[in-house]
């Protein structure tokens, strides 16, 4: 089955296009990282998977179901079958790290406080946060925050997780602790959809891959399909920072 | 270089329009959440906490200014009086200018100010650090949420904090008052509500929950359509005092109007 599937989709804000006629399939389970330079449509190809952003023409498919023509609730029940990481945690500012945690819990499940306590917590742990419960996000380090993310994202085991640029500003034992999460959290059935610009880390954790540059998918495959590209900005790409 | 006719006329014409999708886009917005309101979920938990919050966050800013403003009242009013020996109507005349006027204007002022600042700011950095799209991400009606729920607690704190200011500007008066001719509490307040009715109190206070409505329908919305990061939450929050004290302002003369149809002014 498909998790995610990109028909023809593209988008424009105002002259720029972000997105033009990029279609990609992602079956469940595997691990997608989409590649590219800044600014090349990476964070909107996320926000449209999520419903965030409605392309201006083509199809997005989550789970079979096109999420450009849902709304209200409809969309909220596909949206509870994905987690968001954004880049830069979007943590709520006004809430204890560990009732971000929580708060997915608690808008969709029935569990009691007791329960969602203790899974709040064990996500917690999961990503190395365990004594962070009842910090407020301000008084977490830039890493931290990614990682109190990461746990939001995955506190109702969403079959799907949308990861974007998880390693962003974090140091490299970190980053490398995240990419483990990740993958662990592959090896459990679940969807990943990773944006990043770090190669080394893309290989740990990717099975397929795409790279994008000024809207458009100029590759898409395996690791020793892009490796192998003839494409000079795949190959400048995939062999930047040691990837190559 | 001077200016030509035509592209002046191209700039204001543009400045209209401008103004008119603003306000269309504004009312849009309000009856938006006019509607959502009514519908399910209701969100009580959220609303309970804003109605606190804008509780705790304007009370003292309230207290403090009625007590001061029932002071400066109560000298112009007996300054007024005197000259016409009615010193003893100077309770009922603070009395009916507070609770049908002064009260409920100064109060939405006040609370546009601390409120609706407030609202601006927080749901526009809410915007620009994409908490609002994480909420959207999670699955919840951000607008709901987030716009529905205080525009809410605004409507029920409003009325509140309304006759606290009324009471308060009641006791500034006294005060001064007591200071002047030696008036006892009891004499004072006897007085004060000679003259007032439910009629004064009821309509007066329950335009304030139109005020309410009206403050965080602007600061929302300014929140909800910030750009342009820490210097476009600074200008939602400025912008969302402005609006609110200029939709107070215009409203009131409405409302006004419309009480004055359905409780006609009595004389004499």
């Amino acid at each position: 089955m498909t998790a995610v599937r990109f028909e023809r989709v593209s988008k424009r804000f105002g002259a720029l296009a972000v997105l033009d006629d990029v279609s990609f399939e992602i079956p469940q389970g595997q691990a997608f990282c989409l590649l590219g330079r800044s600014g090349t449509g990476k964070s909107v190809t996320l926000r449209h998977i999520v419903g965030l952003v409605r392309p201006d023409s083509g199809k997005v498919f989550v789970e079979d179901q096109d999420i450009t023509t849902l709304t209200g609730r409809a969309l909220g029940e596909v949206r509870t079958h994905m987690g968001f990481l954004f880049q830069n945690a979007a943590l709520f500012d006004s809430m204890t790290v560990g009732d971000n945690v929580a708060f997915p819990m608690r808008r969709h499940t029935k569990w009691s406080a007791g329960d969602i306590r203790e899974r709040a917590t064990k996500k917690l742990a999961d990503v190395g946060l365990e004594t962070a419960y009842d910090k407020m996000p301000a008084d977490l380090s830039g890493g931290m925050k990614k990682r109190a993310g990461l746990a939001r994202a995955m506190a109702l085991d969403p079959p799907i997780l949308l990861v974007d640029e998880p390693s962003a500003g974090l140091d490299p034992i970190t980053a490398k602790e995240i990419d483990e999460l990740l993958v662990e959290t592959k090896r459990g059935g679940t969807t990943l959809i990773v944006v990043t610009h770090n190669i080394p880390s893309a290989r740990v954790i990717g099975d397929d891959f795409a790279v994008l540059h000024d809207g458009r998918m100029l590759a898409h495959g395996t690791l020793q399909e892009l490796d192998a590209s003839s494409e000079p900005l795949v190959q400048a790409f995939m062999r930047s920072q040691g990837g190559g | 270089m001077p200016i030509r006719p035509s592209s002046a006329i191209d700039r204001v014409g543009a400045s209209v329009l401008d103004l008119f999708a603003f306000v269309g886009a504004l009312a849009l917005f309000g009856a938006r959440a006019g509607v959502e309101a009514v519908r399910p979920p209701y969100e009580p938990r959220e609303i309970a906490r804003h109605v606190y919050q804008f509780g705790t966050r304007s009370a003292p800013l309230i207290l403090t200014a009625g007590v001061a403003i029932g002071v400066v009242l109560s000298m112009h009013t007996r300054a007024s009086l005197e000259r016409f020996g009615a010193e003893a109507m100077i309770p009922a005349g603070l009395a009916i200018a507070l609770i049908r006027e002064t009260g409920p204007l100064t109060a939405g002022l006040l609370v546009s100010g601390r409120v609706g600042a407030g609202i601006g700011a927080e749901i526009g950095a809410m915007k620009v650090t994409e908490q609002i799209d994480a909420l959207e991400a999670t699955a919840v009606d951000a607008f709901k949420y987030l716009a529905v729920t205080r525009i809410v607690a605004l409507m029920i704190a409003m009325p509140l904090l309304t006759l606290m200011m009324d009471f308060s500007g009641m006791f500034g008066g006294y005060l001064a008052e007591a200071a002047v001719s030696g008036m006892s509490w009891s004499l004072y307040f006897e007085r004060a509500f000679t003259y007032i009715t439910y009629s004064d109190l009821i309509p007066a206070t329950i335009k304030t929950i139109v005020f309410g409505y009206l403050i965080a329908v602007a600061a929302s919305y300014l929140g909800f359509t910030t750009s342009r990061g820490t210097e476009g939450v600074g200008e939602a929050s400025t912008r969302s005092v402005v609006m609110g004290s200029m939709l107070i302002i215009l409203s009131d003369v409405v409302l006004v109007k419309i009480i004055f149809f359905f409780y006609p002014p009595v004389s004499g």
